[in-house]
């Protein structure tokens, strides 16, 4: 089975025959480069360069190489019971550390100082949450326009469709995104103190889910349910936008609305809570 | 240069036969660093074949092509919030307002040679990576590999899968498209949700409120340099402490627990290990290649008020995602403190999950009372307690991975979305269980079939 120089092995005759085909897959990938590349063409041929190369060096170790199968012994993997002792002497003696109690403590004192100062550094990465988790950019007065900038009418928006909007002169911004939807007004039932806010059937909600925070997208009309796709959270538009299945934990803000009389929507303040997901002193 | 010739070589060249280049090289290093010795007995050591021993090195490897191709991509990648117009091959997009990361990931992809081939294979290299260490983690765990004298390569490997979920998921969140945001934007609310310090957190990762522009760059260098960075430490130390313990075996022949039963590293088993590292890059490149992954230009750029349905991550974070899908929507403000509905699903239970997970030796030891040393492996019917066990746990991940699509398995199903999820509320309680019963119930009736054959090894 092992191949001397005159009588070569057929296995030896495959290996090189697998070799060769890595060596022409190459000089092809190096074609296809020239010509502008193709993503199929390169990972075939790459794959092909490779995988002989593989299976040739495998067959190799399988085939043509001499590999008995030993027995090794294992040996104990501790030490033995005085290096131990040993190395403890030579970490805690030699170097006085259990002799001068006095130092070591104040050596800690001295790191505990310094890892302290220089863990300082590290709240630059984030300023301190302050009240922006609390508020938005919406204000009273600002009217809503949509992500182009430009203010919504009460005209262009059919009933049960809806609209992504934002205050004017903020348009895209993240925290502020809010869905204007316009249902008959008869169907609302919103809180008696929130009736006001949702002006000939149009209503708006905030778009940021109030489970994760991605951005509500899903409106079932038939059903009246804002859906969010991340999770599934389900909001009844009809009710303040309570949550009505899935995992949210609170309805999604509702921003005080009144209609002007060209039409366009103006915000009458902020939301009345955060807008997004939870966090532990939102309440406060 | 034939077989015979190789295996006798340090024999025949080492007396006074003509001596040739690769001995001068050889005492040349040896006299400036001694390190012969340990060469010899490195490339003399022994390995125990069975095909599942490969599976780590199936790991090993995807990470050898993830640094090859993410080198690659470096050099065209730029980790950058700031907004550019498009104005590349892509007619769909031209015109639209991206960020420079996008537009770069969007050049690595139509512009730059073999760049999706690479873009395409380190994705796939990613999946596959995290799939094999999980395989391997099974293997390890329901032979009982992890027992004494393994424990501490058992809370490496740990370290290094959990790196492997931060590297994925970073590299994930890179390319800032549609789908990356707003995997990013439900991170953030998780991190938030923690009572007490999550704002702190949430500002301290991101920068501040969600988004941030600071974000890219610094997910950039969480996902080139700091966790690469650890886990080639971690996999140093994973094979160190791998070779100073010698690998375990399965009983049988001659193997015992005094002894290893295999070849020699060098060459059989350096030369498969070999062709096997070129084979799973044959195999990832014909997939990068074939298979299209992450298409970002079909998602389209991150904008913070547009999401895509269905939102799907990478398989790996699939069970979080599942997780935050089947939580209850349990909100309470308890004195002034809320509680967000995320904090249980997103937080506890992984912790508790990943925590028990990464001391899982050391509660076996404690229950079985067994704190004996072992390098014999067992097969898994020979624990049913911990074959019930792994196998529960896994049904649980699958039963959350499942529920992390239960949008998209929905419209497949024709059902509600919201019976499937109801169902699959009842199932991650009543599947592990059921699973686990089963697999005890098998492993007890495997065992007792054995016991019946005499055994000579006690």
């Amino acid at each position: 089975m092992s191949g001397s120089a005159p009588g070569r092995s057929r296995v030896e005759w495959v290996v090189a025959a697998l070799f060769g085909v890595t060596a022409l897959a190459g000089l092809g990938l190096l074609v296809v480069y020239v010509l502008g590349g193709q993503t199929q063409v390169e990972g075939v041929l790459l794959a092909i360069a490779l995988g002989s190369l593989g299976i040739g060096i495998v067959m190799w170790a399988q085939d043509l190489m001499i590999t008995p199968v030993v027995v090794e012994e294992r040996h104990p993997l501790e030490a033995g019971p005085e290096v131990p002792a040993d190395l403890e002497e030579a970490l805690a003696e030699e170097s006085g550390f259990t002799r001068r109690r006095f130092l070591v403590g104040m050596l800690a004192t001295a790191l505990a100082g310094l890892a302290a100062a220089l863990a300082i550094p590290v709240l630059s990465l984030g300023p301190a949450p302050g009240r922006e988790l609390f508020t938005t950019a919406w204000r009273p007065g600002k009217r809503l326009v949509g992500a182009d900038g430009v203010p919504v009418r009460a005209g262009d928006i059919p009933v049960d469709s809806l609209v992504t909007v934002f205050p004017e002169g903020d348009p895209g911004s993240a925290d502020s995104q809010t869905l204007l939807i316009r249902v008959p007004p008869d169907q609302l039932r919103l809180d008696p103190t929130r009736a006001a806010w949702a002006p000939d059937g149009y209503v708006a909600y905030s778009k940021i889910c109030t489970h994760a925070g991605c951005p509500v997208g899903l409106y079932r009309a038939s059903e009246r349910k804002l859906i969010c796709p991340c999770h599934q959270s389900t909001f009844d538009v009809l009710t303040g936008a309570t949550p009505v299945f899935g995992p949210a934990g609170r309805p999604l803000p509702q921003l005080p609305i009144h209609l002007q009389p060209d039409g366009t929507f103006v915000a009458d303040g902020d939301f009345p809570e955060p807008v997004g997901p939870a966090f532990w002193n939102e309440r406060s | 240069m034939t077989a015979p010739e190789m295996a006798d070589r340090p024999r025949v060249r080492g007396g006074d036969a003509a001596e040739t280049e690769l001995d001068r090289l050889v005492a040349w290093l040896d006299e400036r660093t001694g390190l012969a010795g340990v060469a010899r007995s490195a490339l003399r050591k022994v390995f125990p074949d069975h095909w599942s021993f490969l599976l780590g090195e199936v790991a090993l490897f995807c990470y050898v092509v993830l640094v090859a191709t993410g080198v690659f991509l470096t050099f065209f990648f730029a980790a950058d919030s700031r907004p550019v117009t498009y104005d590349g091959p892509y007619p769909p997009l031209q015109g639209a307002q991206v960020s420079a990361a996008f537009d770069s990931v969007m050049r690595i992809s139509f512009e730059v040679r073999a760049g999706l081939l690479m873009r395409q294979i380190h994705h796939w290299a990613a999946v596959v990576f995290v799939a094999a260490i999980v395989v391997h983690v099974s293997r390890i765990f329901f032979t009982g590999a992890f027992r004494r004298p393994r424990e501490v390569n058992w809370l490496v490997g740990f370290t290094l899968l959990i790196l492997a979920l931060l590297a994925g998921f970073t590299g994930y969140s890179l390319p800032d498209d549609l789908l990356s945001g707003t995997g990013l934007r439900i991170a953030y609310s998780v991190a938030e949700s923690i009572p007490f310090i999550g704002p702190w957190l949430a500002y301290l990762i991101f920068g501040g409120e969600f988004p941030t522009v600071e974000l890219l760059g610094r997910l950039y260098v969480f996902h080139i340099m700091l966790i690469p960075a650890l886990m080639i430490g971690g996999i140093s130390v994973h094979l160190l402490i791998l070779y100073l313990q010698k690998h375990t075996q399965f009983a049988g022949g001659r193997a015992r627990e005094s002894n290893v039963v295999g070849r020699h590293f060098w060459p059989g088993q350096a030369f498969r290990s070999t062709g096997l590292l070129i084979l799973t890059a044959a195999i990832l490149a014909l997939v990068g290649g074939l298979v299209q992954i992450n298409p970002v230009w079909v998602y389209g750029p991150f904008v913070p008020y547009a999401v895509s349905s269905p939102a799907q991550p990478d398989w790996y974070i699939g069970w979080l995602e599942g997780l935050l899908r089947l939580g209850p929507n349990w909100q309470p403000t308890i004195l002034g403190v809320t509680i967000p509905t995320v904090f249980l699903p997103g937080i506890v239970i992984p912790t508790l999950l990943f925590g028990g997970f990464a001391i899982w030796p050391f509660i076996e030891a404690r229950i079985s009372g067994d704190h004996r040393e072992h390098h014999l492996l067992q097969w898994p019917w020979q624990a049913p307690v911990r074959l019930a066990i792994g196998s529960g746990i896994l049904t649980l991940f699958v039963v959350l991975t499942i529920a992390g699509g239960n949008d998209v398995l929905a419209v497949f199903l024709h059902v509600e979305v919201e019976d499937l999820t109801s169902t699959l509320r009842i199932l991650a309680f009543v599947a592990p269980v059921v699973v686990g019963l089963i697999a005890y119930r098998l492993g007890v009736e495997r065992r007792r079939r054995d016991a019946v054959v005499p055994e000579t090894d006690a």
